[in-house]
């Protein structure tokens, strides 16, 4: 309610009225009940804290994050930053979280893509292409997430051992270790570039709203792309050259037991992955289904009717309206995917959950450490939330 | 409107304060029960059975048989603790545990006690609120690999992908000693035991490591352990026994006492077969004593006095424990044979 359309009315303030002590009175209720019930949960949430203190400190069990310090002692198979047994917990623990989000990130980014491409399939007018799409959406919808983890960890470990791996492209080789891909030895000038990316993809956004800007002036259409590849793929590879073009590739080999060097992609990882995706996108499918078929059948007609071709009238049209639809139970979703992961432990993927897991069993310190997984999954849920109820804001429909 | 809101504003924080103070006077109030001396004990008794931690599934140590009764070394100290106090070796609840999940289930009062093939370990004894009340199986850890593999000795598992259930002493003995012997490794980590052997099973690794105990438990449930070789490397020490929580010293004394007494017994001769007979007309003072024929020894761990008589007509001694359940899967007693045979470490304090 904006002070330009309110009723001058409205805003009057009721007449005021002396609160008498009667339970006849509303107000002298309210504040009763608001009190009693305020009053039990202090109560409960005191008592267990006072319960829990207690028993801890007869049963001498050690309180408190001093062993964030402590070194960990824990392998830890993969990890994004630097990692050995020998850091502390709190290290651990971090290479746990960026285990975590490794998976959830690149899960949300493949479900999203698989989902929409599968809603859309659905709706095609070609029968077996949606059938397939049909038959997809409610198989994966109706198995539980655990067993079919399981099932891709097991059809993943009964590939060949590494001796006999599958090497279809030379120097990509798969096998119950994984996937080997060749890499390039990554140096300083590496990250430069992927940095200089990041900066290119977010001056060509704002390159590309300032155009649209002009063009909603004067009507006149502008090529956005030649600017969006020179700062996209021009730039990074300028910094790459400037900082000395380095270039040493770290083609995967076998030596003894396993492949030594190449970019690795473990059976665990995959296994969640394709695990998470396959199912989050089957959800994904049917809210991009329920997205597209909420925009009347009239904007179809009338945008061409208006001579737009299909391509524009998806993109101009359709998409606007039904991502409305979509956006807010898309966040479910990923929150969903975000927390699935926690199944991780079961096939042996160090996410989060499994590191403090075991360190709350080595340290005996249950408390700390489900503190700290609820801690690590509240903010990434926040943060997932906050960052789509931001994106729904700005896609929602401006009333005027 | 304004107003209006404005006045709630002040109501709830009017409430939100009182109940501060309504709570504040609660809090004079005494937090729980205080766990007495043998709370344990009394809420066993009171509930009318054991309820006892195993692993959830280890040939030899604890593991349901094809009628779904569990059997092993492990349950047999659970069958032991339960015939001290209702003579009845049934009255026992197991709780399976895995390795990730044990402690917890010991602290929060989920199990009374845990017969888990848990290593001593002084941070564990210190800092995780629990007992160790005895040493029952001394063990070692080491790699069991596949005889394909053609590997001889634990050094050459350098480049290896190693098995490790997470949360143990395992885990960290060998990071350690991959660190001390230079050897670089990748682990994979599955919370289940079983899991983790099938993958150790599938390919997914070249070595599986745990105490050696559990590596013969696991090379002898195999269709063909031939297949299979552990290594002959023992890298650390790792004694393994029955704990409970801190803070109860009657319940530690008698799970203590139990598998001293079944020690003894061994010592003496004493076997679930000649019990019976022994208590009748054995005139050694120290048998009698076990077999509470003179003393007040069981009054003193508030049991009764001829509980070492139940419980060894019931499981047996301790050697008859060990030949039941871990001479069927291939251990030798080694360490764990009495102190009188060389290099024998099981030994009992005098029970007087």
């Amino acid at each position: 309610m904006s002070d330009a359309t309110a009723d001058p009315r409205y805003r009057r303030t009721p007449p005021k009225r002396p609160i008498r002590f009667s339970w006849s009175d509303e107000r002298v209720r309210a504040i009763v009940w608001q009190l009693l019930v305020v009053g039990i949960i202090v109560a409960v949430v005191w008592w267990l804290v006072r319960n829990t203190q207690h028993n801890l400190e007869v049963r001498r069990i050690a309180t408190g994050f001093g062993f964030l310090n402590r070194e960990a002692g824990l392998p830890i198979a993969e990890h994004i930053i630097d990692y050995s047994p020998t850091n502390t917990y709190l290290r651990a623990l971090i290479v746990g979280v960026l285990n975590t989000l490794k998976v959830a990130v690149i899960g949300i980014v493949l479900a999203t893509i698989l989902g929409t491409l599968i809603g859309i399939a659905r709706l095609s007018k070609n029968w077996l292409v949606s059938k397939i799409a049909g038959v997809y959406v409610e198989v994966i919808r109706d198995l539980p997430l655990l067993l079919q983890l399981l099932f891709w960890y097991t059809v993943l470990q009964g590939l060949p051992n590494p001796r006999n791996a599958m090497n279809p492209v030379a120097g990509v080789f798969l096998s119950n270790r994984g996937l080997l891909l060749p890499w390039v030895e990554w140096q300083a000038a590496h990250t430069g570039a992927l940095l200089a990316m990041i900066v290119g993809v977010v001056l060509t956004w704002m390159y590309s709203d300032v155009m649209r800007a002009r063009r909603m002036q004067d009507g006149q259409p502008r090529r956005v792309w030649p600017i969006a590849v020179l700062l996209i793929l021009g730039l990074p590879v300028a910094v790459w050259a400037l900082m000395g073009a380095p270039f040493t590739p770290d083609v995967p080999a076998l030596r003894g037991f396993n492949f030594r060097g190449g970019f690795v992609v473990s059976p665990e990882y995959f296994a969640l992955l394709v695990g998470l995706v396959t199912y989050t996108s089957g959800f994904i499918a049917e809210i991009v289904r329920a997205g597209i078929l909420s925009v009347g059948h009239g904007q179809w007609e009338a945008a061409q009717a208006l001579g737009l071709k299909p391509g524009t009238v998806l993109k101009q049209i359709v998409l606007p309206q039904a991502l409305r639809v979509i956006v807010p139970p898309m966040t479910s979703q990923y929150l969903n995917l975000t927390k699935n992961s926690s199944l991780a432990v079961a096939i042996g993927y160090q996410d989060i959950v499994s590191i403090a897991n075991t360190t709350l069993n080595q340290t005996g310190q249950a408390i700390e450490g489900i503190a700290i997984i609820m801690a690590v999954y509240l903010s990434i849920s926040l943060s997932i939330s906050l960052f789509m109820n931001w994106y729904n804001a700005k896609i929602a429909l401006v009333e005027r | 409107m304004v107003s209006f809101r404005k006045s709630r504003g002040s109501v709830i924080r009017a409430a939100v304060l009182s109940a501060l103070v309504i709570g504040s006077t609660f809090a004079a109030a005494p937090a729980s029960a205080q766990p007495q001396a043998t709370a344990t004990l009394d809420a066993i008794r009171a509930r009318g059975s054991l309820v006892c931690g195993v692993n959830t599934g280890l040939a030899g140590f604890a593991q349901p048989d094809s009628q779904g009764v569990w059997r092993g070394f492990d349950v047999d100290y659970c069958r032991a603790v339960a015939v001290a106090l209702f003579n009845d070796p049934n009255r026992v609840r197991y709780v399976p545990t895995t390795a990730q999940n044990r402690f917890t289930a010991l602290q929060s009062g989920e199990v009374d006690m845990l017969a888990r093939n848990t290593t001593w370990t002084l941070s564990r004894d210190t800092s995780l609120g629990l007992d160790f009340a005895a040493t029952s199986f001394y063990d070692g850890q080491g790699f069991m690999v596949k005889r394909s593999a053609n590997v001889e000795h634990a050094p050459q598992l350098d480049g290896a992908t190693i098995c490790v259930q997470p949360g143990t002493t395992t885990e960290q003995n060998l990071a350690d000693w991959a660190r001390a012997n230079n050897i670089r490794f990748t682990p994979v980590v599955i919370e289940r035991i079983e899991d983790n052997i099938s993958a150790y099973l599938a390919g997914r690794c070249d070595a599986y490591t745990t105490d050696v105990s559990g590596l013969a438990a696991t090379r002898a449930a195999q269709a063909s352990p031939n297949d299979h070789v552990i290594l002959p490397e023992v890298i650390s020490k790792e004694p393994l026994g029955p704990a409970v929580r801190h803070g109860d010293q009657r319940f530690t004394d008698l799970v203590r006492w139990i598998h001293f007494g079944l020690v003894t017994a061994e010592e003496l001769g004493i076997t679930s077969g000649n019990a019976a007979q022994a208590a009748a007309n054995d005139q050694r003072p120290d048998a009698r004593r076990l077999l509470g024929r003179t003393g007040e020894l069981g009054a003193m761990l508030s049991v009764d006095n001829a509980f070492m008589l139940n419980v060894i007509r019931a499981v047996g001694n301790y050697g008859e424990i060990f030949n039941r359940n871990l001479t069927p899967i291939g251990l030798q007693r080694g360490p764990n044979a009495l102190w009188t045979t060389p290099g024998g470490l099981q030994y009992a304090p005098p029970f007087r």
